[in-house]
């Protein structure tokens, strides 16, 4: 019993990792249409240059601060993340307006092979260390309650609350700001919210920046999970299966199905895997949402969807 | 089209059949022996990757330094495979006939190596995959072109168990005791599964499978998993970002990283630098050498090649694990075609057949290592028509929270268990391929 | 001038329905075809044929499967690496298993069983739209990569996973040179490529082009979805697993799953949405940009950095690789979101009114 609510936390706290890059998808597909692959790389890209100006910024600044100098690098890779977001709006999507999803896919494809590219060239291919002090060691707690106790890793407890404070944040943000009403609009009707003076080019900025500082959380999280270097660009591919599940456009669908697909894997790792070969979490996570789907076409909490002839 | 998108077009398509020019002519160049490099810098793996790139290129330009292979200068040019086997073979075509003729390949990736066991054979170019590959190419008589040299993962999944059972006190007490393998979900992976089943069920010890999906970042339900079972040890055979991904899921769940064991893929700064603290008291195998930025070798490197700023890599990664065995893997390849100069012609330039006759007639003493800079880095080897591997010398090394220190005697593999094997999987081969077996006395040829 | 129909008057309806119904296409493909037999062999080293040209006409293979699901019949798919895989694991599991199986039949029959299992993962297709039905696809994706890691039986109980094949005849026809391997998949693609066009102008692509355009109005003219839907699956599934078959014994000769993966996957939707959805040069155009730009670029960045006097690293190289190309994928996209192959069109549109556009 205690084994399984320990696999039952840690696929919650993983799950709530999977929510928050599951949520940079769904705002920009929200807002512009667009199922950004490029998610991945931008996490990578986030991570790196913070990893990085962890170590420049001190140096050229003389501070000894650790503290400091991560609020300085976590600032200063924002802000590299909402220049990327302006460059891409500007240079890609704007030019891409009205086209076919997969043709945005592709190009969102395009935008990652970039970013990996100049993230790896400009801060290096070497496996880099984010520091913010997160406790690596584990914890018992309960041992009265369950045989052997329940172990709890509290860097994964630590990650998880900063995803949730996160999404929390977010959900804030579009319920409560002009703003977030704004990008709402954009979300429900382009021509509508043109209609009414909401500039779209700038809300698509706002978007993308958004997304950017997702990535950075993202990425800052992972980073000093597992330090940073390429393979961060793959979390994408852990995200998507979250993404439908939930519905491409639910902000409340990310982070359920995040959550869900969390648990789904670990479990069906745990108790299944050994049976059939083990290392079965990666497809299990889409087997799943494709089972939901098939009841859900439109996931979770998507916009059902409406044909008309 | 308009004129501007032709003119575009024209300068794409120029740009491209003017590389493709310089590509497929092989240009006859002044008499330098020609080393392919297949590298790879990017990728999932580059933290890995690179180092041994450097280490082997550094080995390349201390050998010019030192005046060549018996005068004949070494050019070499590096291919980026990204660690893919596509990316491998196309490395592979494009540079084995470049500058007169590839001397000898080292992909550094186990399924570039068995896409290239297929091509060499046709091209006549050797193979040298120490440390790597495919383990029963250690049966030159069938594998002819392949040169496992120094080790294969069967030599180190046996001395894996050798060391558990010593440390346990002698391979009786391995009875009833449950070793689980973490494993890297590919070829490279899967090599030791037979050698520990096999010793499994001599020993009675119970082998536990937990593959790990590529790259390796995702390993929580893994580590769950050996939180529930409690396996007496673990054996790690990761590569790149996957062990120190390891380590730090075996610190927050608790395992002792005391009781686990890394082969010589996993047990290199990289991995376990970040981890640090973390990861002390976690050892690995070690392909003969560890960490030696005390050995003369690595001095001589300072002096001839990074003193000059010529050196490939940062000069505080020199003397590094996995630097270490690219420069050892360079040096078995010069050595190879010095040998092969001796029947040959000294001076002269070795084409692909002739350094496989010196790869196969190494003798490397310690003497001759030891006038090398190789004192104390490594044993002697000497490798024969159907050995192809030389030797299988092993040590285990630990970290200590800042470094590697060796904390083992020297092991060698249990040639009683390894060898039916061997014989047993190359023939299978060899009857796949309808090959004919090279004989004692072909090889006296 | 050159290129122009007047004077050429179709007599019959077979003159109006052939492929190329004007004469000039007709004779640059022939001529072509004739070129790619007779004439690449005699100029071509063995380098462009096994590093460019041989990868070259398999992917251009796959992707024209890839084209028939996602250009014609409008269901995106991001699991083809997946199809490749199941041709080429049940075309080796034919060729061994079976006691003198011809290779064609085996490479048949591992494409037969890749059209299967491709029926099986069109299903959700019929509930599942778009991106989530991209998506879903992945499902077979990540499902085969494991199946032939954990299944042993499908690599014949290799210890290592890997599979490899050698000694390949057609008849009496060694297989074993670049140039026979050239020729053989070139005869292949040249066959599927036919079947392929003659399939799209046929009943059953004109109902994947309507299901494309709208599903539900195709339904309501009478098309039924789901065989629409899934003879589409199986007829990309079927190429694309011929495909997988030829990379797997032609191209590498040993190989893993990882030759399949979720890389390859998007590297053929690439090929189809750069080169031209819905279109059957389109594969062609798309599998070339995608196989030679990178390896151009690998080698054409040193030699332009030697130009200026500058040793790029290999590292460099690749980092530059990868923006260059991103960004040339990107501005593609941005001028001609049609694919290569609406440059093409224009182009021949052009060439009609040359020398005198109105």
């Amino acid at each position: 019993m205690g084994f399984f609510v320990e696999t039952l936390i840690g696929g919650l706290m993983a799950g709530m990792l999977y929510s928050l890059v599951a949520l940079g998808f769904v705002l920009i597909f929200k807002a512009s249409g667009v199922f950004n692959f490029a998610q991945g790389a931008m996490v990578l890209f986030a991570a790196l240059a913070m990893a990085r100006f962890a170590v420049w910024i001190p140096g050229w600044l003389g501070i000894d601060n650790a503290l400091l100098g991560n609020i300085l690098a976590f600032l200063a890779a924002g802000g590299l993340m909402f220049a990327v977001a302006w460059v891409i709006e500007r240079l890609v999507l704007r030019h891409l307006v009205n086209q076919e999803g997969a043709t945005l896919l592709m190009a969102t494809l395009g935008i990652a092979y970039i970013l990996e590219g100049l993230g790896t060239s400009i801060f290096g291919s070497d496996i880099y260390k984010i520091d913010i002090g997160m406790p690596k060691d584990p914890v018992m707690i309960l041992e009265g309650t369950f045989e052997g106790g329940l172990l709890i890793n509290k860097e994964d407890f630590v990650a998880a609350l900063i995803a949730a404070v996160l999404v929390g944040l977010l959900t804030l943000f579009f319920q409560k700001t002009s703003t977030g009403r704004a990008l709402r609009a954009v979300a429900d009707d382009h021509q509508a919210a043109q209609s009414i003076g909401i500039p779209l080019n700038r809300i698509w900025v706002i978007v993308w920046c958004v997304a950017g500082v997702v990535a950075l959380v993202a990425g800052v999280i992972w980073g000093s999970k597992l330090g940073v270097q390429f393979s961060l660009a793959t979390v994408a591919l852990r995200a998507l299966p979250v993404v439908i599940l939930g519905g491409l456009t639910s902000v409340p669908g990310a982070i359920l199905g995040g959550l869900i697909i969390g648990v789904g894997e670990k479990l069906s790792e745990v108790y299944l895997g050994p049976h059939i070969g083990g290392g079965i979490e990666i497809w299990f996570s889409y087997q799943l949402a494709l089972v939901f789907l098939l009841f859900r076409p439109q996931g979770l909490f998507g916009e059902k969807i409406i044909d008309r002839v | 089209m308009k004129p501007r998108k032709l003119a575009r077009a024209g300068i794409f398509a120029g740009a491209f059949l003017a590389s493709l020019a310089s590509a497929s002519t092989a240009l006859a160049q002044a008499k330098e022996q020609f080393f392919p490099v297949l590298v790879y810098r990017t990728g999932a793996y580059a933290p890995n990757g690179s180092q041994w790139a450097n280490g082997y290129v550094d080995y390349l330009k201390l050998s010019n330094a030192k005046g060549g292979i018996n005068g004949v200068r070494i050019s070499f040019e590096e291919c980026e495979t990204a660690y893919a086997t596509d990316r491998g073979v196309e490395c592979y075509e494009r540079l084995k006939g470049k500058n007169g003729g590839a001397t000898v390949f080292q992909p550094l990736s186990t399924g570039v190596t068995f896409a290239l066991t297929e091509k060499a054979p046709v091209d006549k170019i050797p193979l040298i995959t120490a440390g790597y590959g495919r383990s029963e190419s250690q049966n030159g008589a069938v594998f002819t072109w392949n040169f496992p040299l120094l080790g294969t993962y069967w030599v180190g999944a046996d001395v894996a168990i050798q060391h558990i059972a010593k440390k346990e006190g002698g391979f009786g007490k391995l009875k009833g005791k449950k070793i689980a393998l973490v494993y890297h979900d590919s070829p490279y992976g899967k090599e030791p599964i037979p050698v520990l089943q096999e010793l499994g069920k001599t020993h009675g010890f119970e082998v536990q499978l937990l593959p790990v999906a590529h790259p390796g970042v995702e390993q929580k339900a893994t580590w769950l998993q050996i939180r529930q079972q409690k396996p007496d040890y673990v054996l790690l055979w990761g590569w790149g970002v996957m062990n120190s991904t390891s380590l730090r899921e075996a610190q927050s769940t608790g395992y002792p990283r005391e009781k686990m064991i890394g082969v010589w893929w996993a047990g290199a700064e990289p991995d376990v630098k970040d981890v640090a603290e973390g990861a002390k008291g976690y050892s690995a195998l070690t392909l003969q050498h560890g960490a030696e930025p005390n050995s003369k070798v690595v001095k001589d490197m300072l002096e001839q090649v990074y003193a000059k700023g010529q050196g490939t890599g940062p000069k505080d990664e020199v003397g590094q694990v996995l630097y270490m065995r690219g420069l050892l893997s360079a040096m078995l390849a010069v050595e190879g075609v010095r040998k092969a100069q001796e029947r040959y012609g000294k001076g002269k330039v070795m084409s692909g057949e002739q350094v496989r006759w010196g790869l196969e007639n190494l003798n490397l003493d310690q003497k001759t290592l030891d006038a090398m800079g190789f004192a104390g880095v490594m044993r002697p080897v000497q490798t024969s028509c159907l050995d192809h591997m030389g030797s299988s010398w092993v040590r285990v090394h630990t970290w200590n929270g800042k470094k590697w220190e060796f904390t083992s005697d020297w092991y060698q593999a249990d040639e009683k268990t390894l060898r039916p094997m061997v014989m047993l999987a190359s023939s299978k081969y060899a009857e796949e391929k309808k090959l004919k077996p090279r004989t004692p006395e072909e090889c006296k040829k | 001038m050159l290129y122009r129909e007047n004077g050429q008057f179709k007599t019959s309806y077979a003159d109006d329905q052939q492929i190329f119904p004007i004469a000039q296409d007709r004779w640059l493909i022939i001529g072509l075809l004739v070129f790619a037999f007779i004439g690449v062999p005699l100029l071509v080293d063995e380098y462009l044929f096994r590093a460019i040209l041989i990868p070259f006409l398999i992917l251009s293979l796959a992707a024209l499967g890839v084209n028939i699901l996602v250009g014609f019949c409008g269901q995106i798919t991001l699991g083809a690496g997946a199809f490749m895989a199941v041709g080429a694991y049940a075309a080796y599991n034919f060729h061994i298993r079976v006691d003198g199986m011809p290779l064609l039949v085996s490479f048949l029959l591992g494409g037969l069983t890749s059209a299967l299992v491709g029926i099986f993962f069109g299903i959700p297709s019929l509930r599942v739209r778009g991106l989530y039905l991209a998506v879903a696809t992945l499902a077979a994706q990540f499902f085969t990569d494991w199946v032939f890691l954990r299944v042993p039986w499908f690599t014949d109980n290799a210890s290592s996973g890997s599979v490899s094949v050698s000694n390949l005849h057609i008849l009496s026809w060694e297989i074993a040179s670049p140039l026979d391997k050239y020729l053989f998949c070139l005869a292949l693609l040249t066959v599927f490529a036919l079947a392929a066009k003659n399939m799209t102008r046929c009943a059953v692509g004109r109902q994947w082009m309507a299901i494309r355009d709208m599903d539900v109005a195709a339904e309501v003219i009478g098309i039924r979805p789901m065989f629409a839907k899934l003879s589409a699956f199986a007829v990309s599934s079927f190429y694309v697993g011929i495909a997988g078959a030829l990379w797997g014994f032609i191209h590498l000769a040993s190989w893993e799953p990882a030759a399949f993966s979720v890389d390859r996957s998007f590297q053929l939707l690439f090929m189809v949405i750069i080169g031209g959805l819905g279109s059957v040069m389109g594969s062609f155009f798309g599998a070339a940009f995608i196989v030679i730009l990178p390896i151009a670029l690998n080698q054409f960045l040193p030699a332009l950095g030697g130009l200026f006097g500058m040793t790029i690293s290999t590292a460099g190289i690749s980092h530059a690789e990868l923006i260059i190309f991103g960004a040339l994928i990107i501005f593609f996209l941005i001028k001609e979101p049609h694919g290569i192959a609406r440059l093409w069109s224009t182009g021949k549109e052009k060439l009609r009114l040359w020398p005198f556009p109105h």
